[in-house]
């Protein structure tokens, strides 16, 4: 049985371990990375479309170029990994430290770590998670799976297809499955607005007249071996498909890009605090979870639309697991008003520099025309004006709430004011 | 009743559009409806519960056909001029478990089922609760062989190692007024019936055990000896044991006509070729009817009930650890399933469900959203905090019940070398281990009277699984991955399955190599990804063992294509 003694054991390859390991090893400590599959990137490597790193380097990189440059940054520094390697189980020790235990194929082994970042990435929601009714048959895939099977497999899972859900992966494979030669006869959302970043409604469905149809869904599936077709149905303001307005869709093939839950059961399984909102753990500026020493960040943390801001995170979770030093924390509310739908970090800690906190959050509809105010115990620290903001773009504000007397009964909060057409801020 | 009353009835009933004859021992009726609905309950109408008199449903249905019967799109001769000496038909519990006490004589035993596996219809479509018999009354077959079988289950999974938790069962009472009421019921069945487990408790000592079961629990039933299994899991490994014991199982094989001659079944032509069986087992589920009017010994009829249940994720299923109902005593609303309950399962998720829904569509296994709400309405009454949001999954089965809603396990009535184990359903996965041994000694004395059936001296009662490396300690776990890291190389992450466990399964004595066959043996894909992670592994790993092109590889049956072969090539040729 292996073991082992680490500063900062960080759980997971992909993009958001590799900033994070990398930044930990900067800041001094001993890292260990620990990846389930067989090469690091995480789902970067089936992402072979471009627009990774316009923020973090300035240029337009694939999935797999983007997820390299961190790959070599860890080479260089010669920092400790393992991959294939699974983490069945994590204990709190008495002295707050954590044993992590693996399996890989050299067997199991027990890794001891003073803090661990929690890098684990996401899952898609499922068909049954959306409450597809109808028969089981092939040809029902989430768009990752789709994509694993095109991109890292080179076999193609359709060859006439429908996508439901217009996030951005299912875009993403709109157009890879027509450039691969399949008809792709559509992209249906149950939401009145799409789900995917702008450019990709443009590169991946304009470009290609695949047509987008909002407020629809699919409500049934046909077909016992392979999928014959499918129901669609239009669905009214609460997303609820409206009785006799069915058609049916003949296919091969039904893609889901329904939405991505952050991936938190070793987070829970010692006691993490979860955000309903986010799904992901509760956390302070430093990506501290409720529980000390635990740090979590990318998309485990929440769900990002850029590669680039999981970078920017794990790299500030990868410096404060370095920096951890069990000091206790003097913890205040951040809190999301009307409007938006969630805020990270959900905390601030005062016993930390807290004069560059990366502010993440989404609003809760398309919003035109508003101001975002950000206020401490009522108090302006910030205003911003947006002519437009959308749930699927995640917007970034960097804050100094150093400079702001903050004590341990203060309360920050995001408040959206909606100006109307030609009013001026306030 | 008479043959006059049941036309009596009918007559009052339905207009005299309904009639009924009595015909070499059955009730025969008759006439022509579009309502399957009325043709249900004219033939319950002319039943009797628990009666070996059966009611034949000859009425002309004139609404919407069902699809034809599914027939595998294979076609050889791999089974032709096969003459064993007991032809199974159905690899659903009742034939996999009779085909495995049947190979403890020297017996040439064939099980055969249309499917691409076995138990995929009803028998892997159930709740998987071990019963404890306390809905049965003596008179009936289920009844029978309710107690029997319920002890001999701790036993029977032990040597197939199959997993079984003997969690208890819970009926909620929430009106301390019949509280009396059900006592006298829980000692009828405890003294007249035999359901000698059966004992009420309190509220409070439910909520003890179960907290998060309703609170407004007054008192409710408990029956200890209650429990669960996988059930596939249970009929694979009733099968794979018949197999190490000699029996062979052929998949992909349907009985398509028989030929019978003087009450003998003398050919059996199927789509891999014809067979001479000396006897035949009729376990076809919902196919019994056809199957018994193949065999021209057609005495009742099997009206199809299907049920979906949901499973929920595995944190829901810390929520509860046994089975539970409510039960709202009324004089009216009978219905033939008890509205379903929450279970358990011994892979730690939560089941929920199922309904009862009568069709006329025997293989028709869609789910619809009416069915989840139904048993949701029901059993957030049992758990206020279960939830449709901890749903991951949900399917339907098709029970297989008889109008007298008893099982039929006799020989034939006209045809003398077959035995019918039919009308099996709910308690049917529970009994199964019992009738499995009476009929086996049925069909050992028919054979009896025409050769000398010896016991088998080698026959092994043991079946080891698949290790299941996620349930052992790290110290085990390092001993089996030194000796086989495909051990350490995890594939399936919700469920930790090792590719390992993979290349066990695909090894196993009845190997089903597609992404739905290994899903039932050793569980990837049964987590709350549902796939999404491993299939795409899944599917090289089978591909690779057995040295295929991935494209070759299937969800389940033949047609149930994956993938479409590669995607487009450069044009120097290169990938």
């Amino acid at each position: 049985m292996t073991t082992g003694n680490y500063d900062v054991l960080v759980v997971g390859g992909g993009p958001a371990g590799l900033a994070a390991a990398i930044s930990a090893h900067d800041n001094g400590a001993k890292v260990l990375l620990l990846e389930r599959e067989a090469r690091l990137g995480g789902i970067l490597k089936q992402c072979i479309h471009d627009g990774f790193g316009l923020h973090h380097f300035g240029e337009q990189l694939s999935g797999p170029e983007y997820a390299e440059r961190f790959e070599d940054e860890l080479y260089k520094r010669n920092i400790e990994y393992s991959t294939l390697t699974f983490v069945t189980k994590i204990d709190k020790n008495a002295d707050g430290s954590f044993s992590v235990h693996t399996v890989g194929r050299s067997g199991v082994s027990v890794f001891t770590t003073k803090a661990l970042v929690l890098a684990t990435g996401c899952r898609e929601r499922t068909a049954k998670q959306v409450f597809i009714h109808g028969t089981r048959p092939a040809g029902v895939f989430t768009a990752g799976t789709a994509q694993h099977f095109t991109n890292l497999l080179g076999l193609m899972p359709a060859k006439k297809c429908v996508i439901l859900g217009s996030g951005d992966i299912g875009l993403i494979m709109a157009r890879r499955l027509t450039l691969e030669g399949a008809k792709v006869l559509g992209v249906y959302e149950a939401k009145p607005t799409p789900s995917g970043l702008t450019r990709n409604l443009h590169q991946c469905l304009h470009d290609y007249d695949i047509p987008l149809h909002l407020s629809h869904t699919v409500t049934r599936v046909f077909g016992v071996d392979r999928l014959e077709a499918v129901e669609i149905s239009k669905v009214d303001e609460k997303m609820v498909p409206i009785p006799g307005t069915q058609t049916r869709v003949e296919c091969d093939t039904l893609i889901l890009s329904v939405g991505l839950i952050p991936e938190n059961e070793l987070a829970e399984s010692i006691g993490v605090q979860l955000d309903p909102r986010t799904k992901g753990p509760v956390c302070d500026g430093q990506c501290m979870t409720s529980t000390d020493g635990v740090f979590s960040c990318g998309n485990a943390l929440h769900v990002n639309d850029l590669v680039d801001y999981v970078s920017q995170n794990a790299e500030q979770a990868g410096k404060s697991a370095a920096q951890y030093s069990k000091k206790a924390r003097k913890l205040i509310e951040v809190t999301p008003g009307d409007g938006l739908l969630y805020v990270v970090p959900q905390r601030l800690n005062l016993n930390e520099d807290n004069s560059k906190t990366d502010l993440y959050f989404r609003v809760r509809e398309e919003e035109n025309n508003c101001v975002l105010h950000i206020l401490a115990d009522g108090k302006e620290i910030l205003k911003k004006r947006y002519a437009f903001m959308r749930p699927p773009e995640m917007e970034n504000l960097t804050i100094d709430f150093d400079g702001c007397e903050l004590n341990e009964n203060s309360r920050v909060e995001l408040q959206l004011e909606r100006l109307g057409k030609g009013d001026d801020v306030k | 009743m008479s043959i006059s009353s049941i036309n009596k009835r009918l007559k009052k009933e339905f207009g005299g559009r309904f009639n009924a004859t009595l015909e070499n021992g059955s009730v025969f009726v008759r006439g022509k409806s579009s309502d399957w609905g009325e043709i249900i309950s004219a033939c319950q109408a002319a039943a009797k519960k628990y009666s070996t008199t059966h009611v034949v449903n000859d009425i002309v249905y004139t609404g919407e056909q069902p699809a034809p019967t599914r027939i595998p799109s294979v076609k050889d001769d791999s089974l032709e001029g096969r003459s064993p000496d007991v032809l199974v038909i159905g690899g659903g519990i009742s034939g996999a478990s009779i085909a495995r006490e049947l190979t403890k004589w020297k017996l040439d035993v064939l099980l055969v089922d249309k499917e691409a596996d076995l138990a995929l219809h009803a028998s892997g479509r159930n709740d998987g609760e071990v019963h404890p018999g306390i809905d049965l009354g003596k008179g009936s077959l289920k009844h029978k062989y309710i107690r029997r079988a319920n002890r001999m289950y701790a036993d029977i999974c032990r040597e197939l190692d199959v997993p079984f938790k003997q969690v208890g069962q819970y009926v909620l009472f929430r009106n301390s007024a019949f509280k009396p009421l059900v006592a006298l019921y829980v000692f009828w069945r405890k003294y007249h019936d035999g359901i000698e487990d059966t004992r009420l408790i309190s509220g409070e000592e439910l909520m003890r055990r179960e907290p998060k079961l309703t609170h407004d629990t007054k008192f409710a039933m408990y029956n200890p000896s209650a429990g669960c299994v996988c059930p596939y899991g249970l009929t694979i490994a009733y099968a794979e044991n018949a197999v190490q014991n000699g029996a062979q199982v052929s998949l992909n094989t349907a009985v398509l006509s028989m030929d019978v001659s003087a009450h003998q079944i003398i050919n059996v032509t199927t789509n891999r070729g014809v067979i001479h069986p000396k006897i035949v087992i009729n376990a076809a589920g919902v196919f019994a009817e056809d199957i018994a009017a193949m065999a021209d010994d057609r005495f009742f009829s099997i009206h199809p009930r299907r049920g979906t249940n949901s499973i929920l994720d595995q944190k829901a299923g810390a929520y509860m650890h046994s089975v539970a109902s409510i039960k709202d005593i009324s004089v009216h609303g009978k219905t033939h399933s008890k509205g379903g309950g929450i279970l358990h399962t011994v892979h730690d998720n939560l089941l929920v469900g199922p309904d009862a829904v009568e069709t006329v569509e025997k293989e028709n296994t869609e789910t619809r959203a009416e069915s989840i709400k139904t048993v949701f309405d029901k059993q957030t009454q049992t758990m206020p905090e279960l939830s449709q949001r901890d749903i991951i999954t949900y399917f339907t089965g098709v029970r297989a019940p008889t109008f007298e809603e008893d099982f039929i396990l006799e020989a034939g009535r006209n045809t003398r070398n077959l035995i019918h184990v039919a009308g099996i359903q709910s308690p049917g996965l529970t009994t199964a281990p019992a009738v499995a041994v009476d009929m086996a000694e049925l069909a050992v004395d028919m054979l009896g009277k025409s050769k000398t059936v010896e016991k088998n001296n080698n026959y092994n009662p043991i079946r080891k699984g698949v290790p299941v490396l996620r349930e052992m300690d790290d110290e085990t776990r390092e001993k089996m991955i030194a000796e086989n890291p495909d051990y350490g190389e995890i594939i399936c992450r919700c469920e930790q399955i090792s590719k390992g466990e993979i290349l066990d399964a695909l090894k196993s004595p009845i190997c089903v190599p597609t992404v739905d066959g290994i899903k039932k043996r050793v569980r990837p894909g049964m987590g709350r990804c549902q796939g999404g992670f491993c299939s795409p592994l899944v599917t090289k790993i089978i591909a690779e063992f057995l040295g295929v092109p991935l494209s070759e590889v299937k969800k389940s049956s033949a047609e149930s294509v994956i993938t479409y072969g590669e995607t487009k090539v450069n044009e120097g040729g290169e990938k």
